[in-house]
């Protein structure tokens, strides 16, 4: 089963719509609510990423009999030095989006903890592709 | 799916309701259809919030109550008043005047159930530092909250403080102490004067608890009405009751909005009306919001000063604790030497857990996943032919709401009145077995003849 989430960028107040709809569904499919919070925990801090560092990007859920993969692709700035970006802390984030309450530098680091794969590519200037695998079972 | 029937104190008098849709378009878990012409209410999704009692406009849902002469079964015959019903009253009515007349109605003994909320807080502080991994802790205060969990957050299920909520604590003190002063368990009858239906559903079906420490609920507004007669045809000239008794500023404002989140330290947040509850879950589970210690949520607005069974208006209501508490701290008319509760306290300490609260969602398409799946495929092309406008005609509430009722063999499609026009305009149904459809949802009586001319 396939679905896709537009996600758009700069707009905080938008920002964990596309994760509530996966949760949503997960919950209609029965999933293991442990399983559940650890995906929607990723997809969330996944979209806000979009939100904050990209212009914008879509979310594709597709979910096999024993397990979720979902892969954000956006349009953006992509990460220069990704296993700088995966480090406790790290962060870009301007003030401005520090002021929202964002840009803790956990969002990859908490992606990472609450999924059983990632994987991550990305082009700067061009953008970057997250995916998050969890197993059913 | 799901075995055990679960209580409600809600009904829905079939004689008066018009079958009019405000509380299936209300009710926050969807549990109302319309069938027949009559609000039909799923007794596993209703948390009984009494949403749809506040939206109906002819009265046809009302909180059903024990009869009350059946105190008269027990010897010893205990009211347990939520403090709430004190501020119901006009202020020239005393406080000694209500207990009068409650005792004067038959009761032996009354108690105000928050006035235990002094040592409930007291162990709400160790468990939550004995069991910090569950952070964020969830009150278990208001049962209708603990049952929206259940059906619509089950991973939250875990962070609801697994302790007795104070009408409990105060039942089982107040059945010991009765035990003490020599009467056998069938000698007393515990009785609690509830403002909400979710009460009620907790005495009658509990939560992670085998039974019930009550034995039997009154309406707030019965006994409401009851006081008021009494003064005013000046019945209670003897008062019987002598006040002798202190009520900390913390009991009073227990049931109020942020009665229990101010008394923790950390970050304790207080959420009061169901639909700000439910925003508040939603972002909880998602982990938007973290870094919380505590939070107190209740399903009415201004938490139970709004409960339906109340008569006053919540901020008239809410005043007049806010005084009643103000008065007692400052006069602190006789503070017992030592409260007769602290005798008490090793007892009600070892009882005072609860067992496991269990999810029960009411979201799962099937318990099997690829059932599931399926489900929910053929629920998204059946919304591919439904017009998206949830008039709420077919007598589900939403669209969506009927696409998932036709999969699970709960309602046919015909029932779509856009679907209907169009499937009589192709000759797929005749116009006789569109409008035969529409009488099922709707009723005989809908479709009986009227002339525009009469009117
Ligand atoms: N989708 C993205 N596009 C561009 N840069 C990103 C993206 N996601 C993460 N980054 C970069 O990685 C850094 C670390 O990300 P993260 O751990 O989520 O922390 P935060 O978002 O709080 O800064 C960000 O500050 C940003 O520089
Ligand atoms: S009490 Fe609340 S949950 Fe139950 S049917 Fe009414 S509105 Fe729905
Ligand atoms: S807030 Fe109070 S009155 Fe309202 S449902 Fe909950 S316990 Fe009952
Ligand atoms: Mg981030």
């Amino acid at each position: 089963m396939k679905f896709t989430f537009f996600i758009e960028g700069e707009n905080f107040s938008k920002a964990g719509t596309a994760s509530s709809e996966v949760k949503k569904i997960l919950k209609q499919l029965n999933v293991d609510p442990k399983i559940i919070k650890r995906t929607v925990v990723s997809l969330y801090e996944a979209e806000v990423n979009v939100v904050a560092h990209a212009f914008e990007g879509n979310m594709n859920v597709e979910i096999f009999p024993d397990k979720i993969v979902v892969r954000i692709e956006d349009k953006g700035p992509g990460i220069p030095d990704i296993d700088k970006a995966m480090e406790k802390g790290f962060s870009t984030a301007t003030p401005k989006v520090r002021e929202m309450g964002f840009g803790a530098g956990m969002g990859l680091p908490n992606i990472k903890k609450n999924s059983d794969e990632m994987n991550i590519s990305s082009k700067v200037n061009v953008g970057t592709k997250l995916e998050i695998v969890n197993y059913l079972k | 799916m799901e075995k055990a029937h679960f209580y409600h104190a809600l009904k829905v008098v079939e004689e008066v309701c018009i079958g009019c849709t405000h509380c299936m378009n209300v009710c926050p878990t969807s549990a109302i259809r319309v069938k027949n012409g009559i609000a039909d209410i799923n007794k596993n999704a209703c948390v009984d919030c009494g949403e749809c009692l506040n939206s109906c406009p002819v009265n046809a849902i009302i909180v059903e109550q024990d009869d009350f002469s059946q105190i008269f079964h027990y010897k010893q015959r205990v009211a347990l008043l939520p403090t709430v019903l004190l501020g119901q009253f006009p202020d020239d009515i005393s406080e000694k005047q209500i207990y009068s007349v409650i005792l004067e109605l038959g009761f032996t003994h009354v108690y105000e159930v928050d006035e235990t909320a002094d040592i409930l807080t007291e162990v709400t502080k160790t468990y939550m530092q004995k069991h910090h991994q569950e952070r964020p802790f969830i009150s278990s205060f208001c049962p209708a909250i603990v049952r929206l969990i259940q059906v619509k957050f089950p991973a939250l299920v875990e962070h609801i403080i697994h302790l007795k909520p104070v009408i409990d604590i105060s039942a089982i003190f107040y059945r010991e102490k009765l035990k003490n002063e020599g009467f056998s368990d069938d000698e007393v009858g515990i009785f609690y004067v509830t403002p909400c239906a979710a009460k009620i559903a907790a005495v009658k079906s509990p939560v992670g608890e085998d039974k019930s420490f009550i034995d039997g609920v009154i309406n707030m507004d019965f006994i409401y009405n009851k006081v008021l007669l009494s003064i005013k045809q000046n019945k209670s000239k003897e008062l019987k009751y002598e006040l002798n008794k202190h009520i900390s500023r913390r009991s009073i404002g227990w049931t109020l909005t942020n009665g229990e989140a101010s008394q923790y330290s950390g970050r304790c947040l207080a959420i009061d009306e169901i639909h700000n509850v439910i925003e508040v879950l939603e972002k909880l589970e998602n982990e938007e919001i973290t870094d919380v210690d505590f939070i107190e949520l209740r399903a009415c607005d201004h938490s139970c000063a709004g409960g339906v069974l109340t008569t006053e208006n919540r901020f008239l209501a809410i005043e007049r604790l806010r005084k009643r508490a103000d008065w007692y701290h400052r006069n602190k008319p006789i503070i017992l030497e030592k409260k007769e509760i602290e005798e008490y306290r090793p007892y009600l300490l070892e009882n005072i857990s609860i067992k496991s609260i269990e999810p029960r969602s009411i979201l799962s398409l099937d318990t099997d996943m690829m059932e599931a799946m399926k489900k929910m495929e053929k629920i998204n092309r059946i919304l591919k032919v439904l017009p998206s406008i949830d008039c709420g005609a077919c007598g589900a509430p939403r669209c969506q709401a009927l696409a998932e009722d036709v999969v699970q063999g709960k309602a046919k499609m015909t029932q779509c009145v856009f679907l209907q026009k169009m499937l009589t305009k192709e000759g797929l149904i005749t116009p006789q077995e569109s409008f035969d459809i529409s009488e099922n949802t709707w009723g005989v009586k809908r479709f009986e003849k009227k002339n525009i001319n009469d009117h």
